[in-house]
């Protein structure tokens, strides 16, 4: 059985406990998250939370069940195959010592990715993109020693038709 | 209007016919209980918080209503889990109401304050805490919507000081319409047609029926069902009573210590209909081998429930009452000539399964429980309301008390909670005071709210309580007997009170039989005292239950007297 990465999309009522009920439905049931992303949508009453979660294919229906029975959720949507759009953002401190800097440029113009900080002996690199191109930009930086990273995690939207 | 916060709440129960509240006040609940007792809602004080609930979950058993209970903060709050949680895990609609500080204490770790609503989430079906009084009317009719409606459940309402005692113009709320919440109630037409066809053609069928059908108030649909298709029937615990227990169709529980039969039927069938059941352990034992020649057809309310444990060919979404009516109009629609002749194998190898291999146990110069359950079916005629603790006593009660009614088996069916059935009986004396309600119990569980009979006493309710008493905690001596080579860790009551003075302490009637001659007398007189009482029955300590499927084995591998 493959445990294969699924994307939850999920509309919720927003409201302070929601994301609580959410994931003590995950924890308490053991079932896993990957990532997490919660914001307001533009209803300002409704909240997306996007998770990531890797399971098989009976527990991933179960999960999505057990969501839209808790009261304060108001819609499920799984993204399955190329129909949607993901994105990830990250950012990575990366060390800049002189004789790199040139080659971190390198790496940031081929990944279409940004400086947005630059001190002495570091820059945070901005990246967005699927969860490959962040891992392979940091494939790249790690030799030349990442000091910090942060991620935001995936979020993801249903592609409409052309 | 103004309103007072407090008002509104006993208005709007009113409005939501509540005429009985289980509770112990305090210090953050003092305002309720001011608006309570100028209200014609009656109280019943009980003597530990656990027990409000328990007794709030055998009122609504008993009376089909949602039942309702009130507690303080802090301490009162986590008291009530424990039935909380059993209350979620049978589906019992109810409402909890605890006490909380002022608004402006939360966080502070005030006195008595516990985040009620976090320690409960995971175990209501829904839970609140109200911020605003404006919106305490609407919560509360939302409460008891979401506690009846689909699959029914214990609902809490956190209700901090302040929010209660302001006063507000009060604006009556509409009825509750919440866009994220919306049971699916009518099944699958198409699927239905299905369930006949498969009937039709099925040449060994039998039905599943568990609490759901009870919740449904579906019985009289399913009993209908089973009779006009000629499928024999068996009950989860939960579902003991949903179909009448002495109906030739009746195979009796399934599972664990379900009857040789049921297990066998089960194995064996080529169809199963599971109808308002979830397939707990306890039930399928090992889930590969489970009903392992039999298409599966399964109707809940709940979504979750199905393909959860047990996978299901024809899987069907919605209220087991409206499916059940549905399907009994579908089958007099249907030509069902001939189904009798090519059951009759079928029906007969049921039948071999049940003389040869029937309940039983063996007489010795002691008491055995199962003839102590046995004796007071047959003096109380069936007709008891009965409530159980959990353990030996809860599973011979299930076996040899033969449920022709809904609602009149009172049980802590998921969550297993020591302790449930005597404040249980005393809320289902409260639904139905002209019942005669029945505490089977045992030496150990009747201990962890013995308290009880404190309330029992103080609102004149007459329950009666069988206590089993083998001076051990007898399901966990049988598991350490049968699994663990008789090493009995600490399963030995060596002490316990005597039952028949507590009783009298009480103020109530305390009686014992210590050999099987006495049974019979000490039942009649027990159940014939006006008063509470407390029946003692000195039984064989090391009597077991059986049939027993080991945990985790096929269903059909019973361990047999």
């Amino acid at each position: 059985m493959n445990h294969e990465k699924h994307v939850l999309s999920i509309l919720v009522d927003n409201e302070p406990g929601v994301l609580s009920r959410i994931s003590g439905l995950f924890s308490g049931r053991g079932y896993n998250i990957d990532s997490l992303c919660v914001a307001e949508t533009t209803d300002p009453a409704i909240s997306r939370i996007t998770i990531v979660t890797s399971a098989e294919m009976p527990v991933v229906e179960q999960i999505k069940k057990q969501l839209n029975k808790l009261i304060n959720v108001i819609k499920v949507y799984e993204l399955t195959g190329s129909e949607f759009v993901e994105r990830e953002m990250a950012l990575i401190k990366v060390n800049a010592q002189p004789e790199h800097r040139a080659e971190i440029l390198r790496i940031v113009d081929i990944f279409r990715c940004k400086v947005v900080d630059v001190g002495l002996t570091h820059y945070t690199v901005e990246v967005t993109g699927t969860e490959e191109k962040l891992s392979a930009l940091i494939t790249l930086l790690k030799p030349i020693g990442i000091k910090e990273i942060v991620k935001t995690g995936v979020v993801a939207l249903f592609r409409d038709p052309k | 209007m103004k309103l007072k916060g407090s008002q509104i709440l006993m208005k709007v129960l009113k409005e939501e016919g509540v005429d009985t509240i289980f509770g112990y006040p305090g210090g953050a609940v003092l305002d309720i209980y001011d608006a309570l007792v100028k209200t014609d809602i009656r109280h019943i004080l009980v003597r530990h918080e656990q027990a409000a609930v328990h007794a709030a979950d055998g009122y609504a058993r008993a009376s089909g209503k949602v039942g309702v209970c009130l507690v303080t903060s802090g301490p009162g709050a986590t008291n009530t889990v424990t039935g909380i949680a059993s209350a979620n895990m049978d589906s019992i609609p109810m409402v909890i109401l605890t006490g909380q500080v002022p608004t402006a204490l939360i966080g502070n770790d005030a006195f008595q304050e516990v985040d009620i609503v976090g320690i409960t989430r995971p175990c209501t079906k829904h839970n609140y805490l109200v911020k605003k009084t404006e919106d305490l009317a609407r919560v509360i009719k939302e409460a008891f919507f979401i506690a009846k409606s689909g699959r029914p459940g214990p609902v809490l309402i956190d209700l901090p000081k302040d929010m209660i005692n302001q006063v507000i113009d009060y604006a009556p709320p509409e009825e509750p319409r919440m866009k994220s919440y919306n049971p699916t109630c009518h099944p699958n037409k198409k699927q239905l047609q299905k369930v006949v066809k498969l009937i039709r053609d099925s040449e060994k069928p039998a039905i599943f029926a568990g609490g759901g059908v009870v919740l449904a108030k579906a019985s009289a649909e399913l009993t209908e069902f089973a009779r006009k298709a000629g499928i024999p029937v068996m009950g989860s615990l939960m579902g003991l009573g949903a179909f009448p227990g002495t109906d030739p169709l009746w195979l009796g529980m399934l599972g664990m210590h379900g009857t040789y039969r049921a297990n066998m039927a089960t194995a064996h069938c080529d169809l199963l209909i599971a109808v308002g059941v979830r397939f707990d352990d306890r039930v399928t034992g090992k889930t590969d081998a489970f009903a392992s020649n039999a298409t599966i057809v399964q109707i809940d309310i709940d979504p979750t429930s199905i393909h959860k444990n047990i996978p299901v060919s024809i899987p069907i979404v919605g209220d087991c009452k409206t499916a059940l009516k549905h399907l009994n109009k579908l089958l007099d629609e249907a030509d069902l000539s001939g189904l009798s002749a090519r059951r009759r194998q079928w029906l007969d190898q049921i039948e071999s399964w049940k003389s040869t291999r029937p309940l039983a146990y063996c007489q010795s110069g002691k008491i055995k429980p199962q003839y102590v359950v046995e004796k007071l079916y047959e003096l109380t005629k069936g007709k008891a309301l009965i409530t159980t603790e959990v353990g030996q006593n809860q599973m011979w009660a299930a076996q040899y008390y033969h449920f022709d009614q809904p609602n009149h088996f009172i049980t802590s069916g998921g969550l297993g909670c020591m302790g449930f059935g005597l404040p249980a009986a005393i809320g289902a004396q409260v639904a139905a005071p002209e019942k005669l309600v029945v505490d089977i119990a045992g030496d150990g569980s009747i201990q962890m709210n013995i308290q009880e009979m404190a309330t029992a006493m103080q609102h004149n309710l007459p329950v009666k309580i069988v206590i089993l008493n083998n001076g051990f905690l007898g399901m966990v001596r049988q598991w350490q007997e049968l699994f663990y080579d008789k090493c009995y860790a600490h399963t030995c009551m060596d002490f316990a009170p005597d039952f028949v003075k507590l009783a009298e302490a009480f103020g109530a009637v305390g009686l014992r039989a210590t050999t099987p001659e006495e049974v019979e007398a000490v039942l009649k007189e027990g159940l014939s005292t006006p008063n509470a009482v407390i029946m003692d029955f000195v039984v064989e300590p090391e009597e077991g239950v059986y049939p027993m499927v080991p945990s985790g084995a096929p269903i059909t591998e019973m361990l047999l007297v």
